[in-house]
């Protein structure tokens, strides 16, 4: 298993020095007037990092995110467990919620600014209409899909209900609400940034659009590598937990 | 009689792999099929049974010993005339019934009429001309591995091997299965070389038992039964059935016990 | 089944009559939003206009492109790296969490490197859709049984053949499903990126319309691409669902 774990590091640690190398190639290939090599982009990074802008724009991206998490995993949690317990409001409403994960959400984004207004509020909205889905449908999942055997185990031990769930179809679910938990993660975050570059004025992914305005190939290039860093690290974090849960369990 | 399949010092090593120490899983073994025989094996598990079927099959190479089948070497290559039927379901869950029998036959020059008759022929043959048009998903085990058995038959094969083919059915349906693949058998004139793990399976069906040690397997007996060539499951009631499937166990028990990883005990002293 | 659809359909009705009502009562004000008979009307007037038709094509031909170039360059991909081990398990790591990076921050990227034209936008729709096609036909060649492949080889059949007949159609199910993550994803990328910044299209014009306050043609347009993405959704789930039935439970 070890074995297993070191050759994912080594994988991974191959794939971002491939990336670079292509990244640095292109960039050969290409020249200054579109690009910025890896080394530039990296330089811009550090300088950018430590300006004071740069925080306010963070703390305003995360601030959103944050908030949007916490909100996606309440409503995802209750809706999940809801729709896995009522069979009929699952099985009606699990296709539906899959239809929505289809759509372009970001075409729904005009009408939360129109409700809530140009602000935190819409941003966190357009989140949580992301984040939410993914954990809905795999505590959905989680909880009906927990094997007959065990719940009868429970009918046999005379628990009652709440017991029930704490003791047998919580611990048997984690995995899978972990999966969502991720998944969510990700979604949410990916929700906050397409929300700050459609409309805003602050944040990552206003600071992003405003880069292409002032023609700043470096600054667009710093904060995508930033935001792909960041997100990437995230989730290969999450997934290694994923994996450890789902051996378990 | 004559000679079909010959092998001889046949085994079969796996090379070693980064997490696998090369392991010998077969022979050496000699043995003579003669045509139209009915050969049964049986062996304990993981002895190398199915091994030894693809390297007559020619899906895999022995790594010693040669295989002859109708006086060729066997060579990694299947060759025409051999059919074979494999313990996991193959049938193609995409096509229906008839499409599924006349699966191998398309690339063969027969005018459509001929095509159509050895499908409807082979559909026949094993009790499936109801479900021509029903798909695999909606045939119980049984029927679908009836399936395998047809698109197999209309190849019109010289030798038919089978790897467990009833290995997931249940007891009464492998007996009416083994009274079909008499038919069959008789029927068609081929070779049957059958892989089994039970005894009364083997018993009953076969000409000839050959019974395998534990891996690397060899062949430690060959028991004739010397039935005739019209037979059917009835073939339980006789009393020789009871002694040829005594004979098999008794051979068999020391070395399936070898593969549980049990020593083998000692007989009870008489009382 | 019919209790399912009444359900389904008590749902959507009664968040619409909910709507109708609130708009109606003035709990949601106009400036924010129509009632929706007024914007179904709205729709047809729009539609019958033909005002929206270069738009629509627009959106269209660009979703089709990216979509026929991920559906290929997946498939061809995906049965490349199925024979090449060690490429696949160093770009495993990328295919794990390729789905958490946001793929439109590319696009201010690619609008530099390309200008601001379709490219940028079928490079996204492409980007977001071929993973999800690549994954999920691995996926597929995985799960062909062992057994069918030796069912090939005893019946001769050419690698050709044992691809076309035997391997593809094991795959299907796996690989439509990823058909239907690639169409919903090059919608979503070009939608999306029209949205954020471009020249033309449906992401565009809804884009135009909420900067001019015309509600009357935002709404209308923001229904026409729920309704194309539902309709897409539903037929390729029902086509994915009687493949399955077809063959059972496998
Ligand atoms: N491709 C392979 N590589 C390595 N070992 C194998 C391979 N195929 C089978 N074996 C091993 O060879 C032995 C014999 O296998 P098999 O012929 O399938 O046994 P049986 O059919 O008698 O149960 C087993 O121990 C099995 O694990
Ligand atoms: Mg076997």
């Amino acid at each position: 298993m070890s074995e297993r774990r070191r050759h994912g590091g080594r994988n991974a640690l191959l794939l971002v020095a491939a990336l670079f190398a292509l990244w640095q190639a292109i960039y050969w290939a290409v020249g200054d007037i579109a690009l910025s090599s890896p080394l530039a982009t990296l330089r811009y990074t550090a300088q950018l990092v430590t300006g004071e802008d740069f925080r306010m724009h963070l703390s305003d991206t995360m601030r959103a995110f944050a908030i949007a998490f916490v909100l996606s995993v309440v409503i995802g949690l209750l809706v999940g467990f809801w729709l896995g317990f009522d069979r009929l409001s699952g099985d009606a409403l699990e296709p539906m919620i899959v239809t929505v994960y289809a759509i372009p959400k970001l075409t729904l984004y005009p009408i939360l600014l129109l409700a809530f207004g140009l602000g935190l509020s819409a941003k966190v909205a357009f989140g949580v209409l992301h984040g939410t889905i993914p954990i809905i449908l795999f505590t959905l999942g989680a909880v009906r899909n927990t094997r007959p055997i065990l719940l009868k185990t429970a009918h046999v031990l005379k628990l009652s209900r709440p017991q029930m769930v704490r003791w047998i179809l919580f611990p048997a679910a984690i995995p899978e609400i972990f999966t969502g938990l991720r998944v969510g993660f990700s979604l949410t975050l990916i929700g906050s940034l397409l929300a700050e570059m459609f409309a805003s004025q602050r944040g990552l992914g206003y600071l992003l659009m405003n880069g292409i305005g002032l023609h700043n190939i470096e600054l667009v290039m710093s904060v995508t590598l930033l935001i792909v860093v960041f997100a990437a690290a995230v989730s290969t974090l999450l997934l290694q937990v994923d994996r450890k849960l789902h051996r378990k369990g | 009689m004559t000679t079909q399949v010959a092998l001889s010092n046949v085994g079969k090593t796996f090379p070693a792999s980064p997490t696998t120490a090369a392991l010998h899983a077969l022979g050496p073994i000699d043995l003579e099929l003669q045509r139209g025989e009915f050969f049964a094996v049986v062996g304990p598990s993981g002895c190398g049974k199915s091994t030894l079927l693809e390297i007559i099959a020619g899906l895999t190479p022995a790594t010693q010993g040669s295989v002859e089948f109708e006086g060729r070497r066997i060579a990694g290559e299947a060759p025409d005339s051999i059919g074979v039927v494999f313990q996991e379901d193959a049938s193609l869950p995409w096509l229906d019934v008839t499409e599924n029998v006349a699966f191998g036959l398309r690339r063969s020059k027969l005018a459509k009429d001929e095509r159509d008759a050895r499908v409807r022929d082979a559909l026949r043959l094993v009790g499936l001309s109801d479900f021509a048009t029903s798909y695999p998903a909606q045939l119980s085990g049984g029927m679908r591995q009836r399936v395998c058995i047809a698109r197999t038959l209309v190849m019109q094969p010289r030798l038919i091997l089978l790897d467990e083919p009833f290995g997931a059915l249940d007891q009464q349906t492998r007996l009416l299965m083994g009274d079909e693949l008499l038919l069959m058998w008789r029927a068609t004139g081929a070779t049957v070389f059958l892989i089994t793990h039970a005894l009364d399976e083997a018993t009953m069906l076969a000409d000839r038992i050959g019974v395998m040690s534990a891996r690397p397997g060899r062949l430690i007996d060959v028991v004739e039964t010397n039935w005739p060539r019209e037979r059917d499951s009835r073939i339980v009631e006789r009393s020789e059935f009871g002694a040829i499937t005594a004979r098999l166990w008794k051979t068999l028990r020391e070395e399936s016990l070898k593969t549980i990883g049990r020593a083998v005990p000692k007989p009870a002293a008489d009382a | 089944m019919k209790r399912l659809f009444l359900y389904r359909l008590a749902v959507v009705a009664g968040a619409i009559a909910l709507l109708e009502i609130f708009c109606l009562t003035g709990v949601i004000d106009k400036i924010t939003m129509q009632p929706p008979h007024l914007i179904a009307r709205d729709l047809y007037r729009l539609l019958a206009s033909g005002r929206m038709n270069g738009a629509i094509w627009k959106t269209s031909t660009n979703t089709l492109l990216a979509l026929v170039l991920a559906l290929g360059v997946g498939v061809v991909a995906a049965a490349l790296l199925h024979r090449l081990r060690a490429l696949r398990d160093t770009l495993d790591p990328l295919f794990a969490t390729y789905y958490a990076v946001p793929v439109f921050a590319f696009y201010p990227f690619f609008i530099v490197v390309f200008g601001l034209g379709d490219l940028p936008q079928i490079l996204i729709a492409f980007m977001l859709g071929v993973v999800a096609m690549i994954v999920n036909t691995l996926n597929g060649l995985d799960r062909v049984p062992p057994v069918l492949l030796k069912t090939g080889r005893i019946m001769r059949l050419t690698p050709i053949d044992t691809a076309l007949r035997l391997t593809l159609p094991a795959a299907g199910p796996y690989i439509l499903t990823g058909v239907k993550l690639a169409v919903a994803y090059a919608f979503i990328g070009i939608i999306g990126s029209e949205f954020i910044l471009s020249r033309g299209g449906i992401g565009y014009e809804i884009n135009f319309a909420y900067n001019n306050f015309d509600n009357a043609t935002m709404y209308p347009l923001i229904v026409l691409i729920l309704l194309a993405s539902i309709a897409i959704n539903t037929v390729l789930t029902r086509w994915e669902k009687t493949l399955l039935a077809r063959r059972g439970a496998r």
